[in-house]
């Protein structure tokens, strides 16, 4: 109820609603950005123009369409994508080793040691390889569930099941 | 509705990705709505992916707010100012461009209509034609078989004269009395009044008997106006007259159009 409160209130302008928001959703778009960008500068260049692009366009979030946080996920799948497939970042020719989010937290955990490592490590222990697809699919990616079936080859049903499995053993872990 | 079901559907995690259609997450919505357990369900998931998803960021977001801040500010004042000053004029032309883009588009756009109603109206004409042409041969070929039947020597023509009622009319029968058929050329008949037919009679004339060998059905419907009528009768004489649709058991002598005498 209060996060209704504050997402009206950013939608009428309010700056403290939108630092709030800020605070409440930054760090995980950062994530699903670089998720999906896996460079740290252009992340955080295109994290900025996420938050801008929320402050201006507040007014078209619609609750009835679905929760605030998958709008702001779309936002920001929609950017990275872009950003992606935009010249100047095709020019700097980054070579990317990493293809999914697994990747990146083990590359994490291995260059910082371990400050986080214990932290990224339980994610990675319980996901099993179908769910580090399918997470990355629906979640980063933003495929449907009709793109990820026909990606995975797997039933259009089992995608759904087999995911909610996925998040469940997540939820075990980290909530 | 079966809410734990529903829960373990995992619809509510698709409904979190933003992978359902709209119509679906609307319904979500609704569901989200009246159930405060499907609600609290739905946050969790959210914040199980808020979690996962903040865990890979690269660094920490929160200084960035002030970057986004300063943006924010300029690109309400400044910015206003700033291209008033420079140069507009790439821009300028890029709106053009884009102008004249859009303008071609819709005029090829409206082209391709055009053409495609002119192709349909083509296809339906040629259709047209096609059946015309079907028409035409089967008018042929009935046509011929007609002219055979006049030809024959074995048939008996016999003139029908017009009468009172309508002394212009005019009708001719074909009497094959070896097929049994009678066949009525009424080309100068009358096109009859609605609700009305012709029907044709055949006569024994002592005494007078009328004995109905048929009803003139489609009569303007049907081009050559002969129809072939099953006659068994030892005809005498042919009449017609005018009935109410569906015919009648004995002929309306007021309404005799035309009558012959079979000459023997």
């Amino acid at each position: 109820m209060q996060q209704d409160k504050l997402i009206e209130e950013l939608q009428s302008g309010n700056e403290k609603a939108f630092s709030r928001i800020y605070e409440l959703y930054s760090q995980s778009t950062y994530g699903i950005i670089f998720g999906i960008i896996k460079d740290a500068s252009v992340s955080e260049e295109v994290l900025q123009d996420v938050f801008i692009k929320i402050w201006n366009n507040a007014s078209s979030y619609n609750p009835e369409k679905g929760r605030f946080f998958t709008w702001v996920l779309n936002i920001a799948r929609n950017a990275s994508i872009d950003k992606i497939r935009s010249k100047d970042f095709k020019n700097k020719k980054l070579n990317l080793k990493s293809d999914i989010f697994v990747d990146i937290l083990e590359s994490k955990s291995n260059f910082f040691g371990s400050i986080d490592a214990i932290g990224l490590q339980k994610y990675i222990d319980i996901l099993g390889p179908t769910c580090r697809k399918l997470i990355d699919l629906l979640f980063f990616q933003g495929f449907t569930q009709k793109e990820t079936s026909e990606e995975l080859q797997m039933p259009l049903g089992t995608v759904k099941t087999k995911n909610r499995v996925c998040i469940d053993k997540l939820r075990a872990k980290v909530l | 509705m079966d809410i734990n079901e529903y829960i373990s559907s995992g619809i509510l995690e698709l409904y979190v990705y933003g992978s359902l259609t709209e119509e679906e997450s609307r319904e979500v919505t609704r569901i989200l709505n009246q159930f405060p357990e499907v609600r609290t369900e739905v946050e969790e998931i959210e914040e199980t992916l808020q979690n996962l998803s903040a865990t890979i960021a690269p660094s920490n977001a929160e200084d960035l707010i002030h970057a986004i801040k300063r943006k924010l500010g300029n690109s309400s004042k400044t910015i206003v100012m700033e291209t008033r000053k420079t140069n507009n004029l790439p821009m300028y032309i890029g709106w053009a461009a884009s102008v004249l883009f859009l303008l071609g588009l819709f005029l090829m756009f409206n082209k391709n209509q055009e053409l495609r109603g002119e192709l349909q109206a083509l296809q339906v004409e040629k259709a047209q034609m096609e059946s015309q042409i079907a028409n035409a041969r089967l008018d042929a070929e009935k046509s011929k078989g007609l002219l055979t039947v006049i030809r024959d020597k074995n048939i008996i023509k016999v003139p029908l004269a017009g009468q009172a009622v309508a002394p212009d009319a005019y009708a001719t029968a074909y009497w094959d009395k070896a097929t049994n058929t009678t066949y009525i050329d009424v080309k100068d008949l009358p096109e009859p009044p609605r609700g009305m037919v012709y029907q044709v009679w055949s006569l024994k004339l002592e005494p007078l008997t009328p004995t109905s060998i048929g009803i003139l059905d489609n009569f303007e419907e049907d081009e050559n106006k002969i129809f072939a009528l099953e006659n068994t009768n030892l005809s005498e004489a042919f009449g017609i007259t005018l009935e109410p649709a569906g015919g009648s058991k004995s002929p309306t002598m007021e309404q005799l159009y035309t009558l012959g005498v079979v000459s023997s």
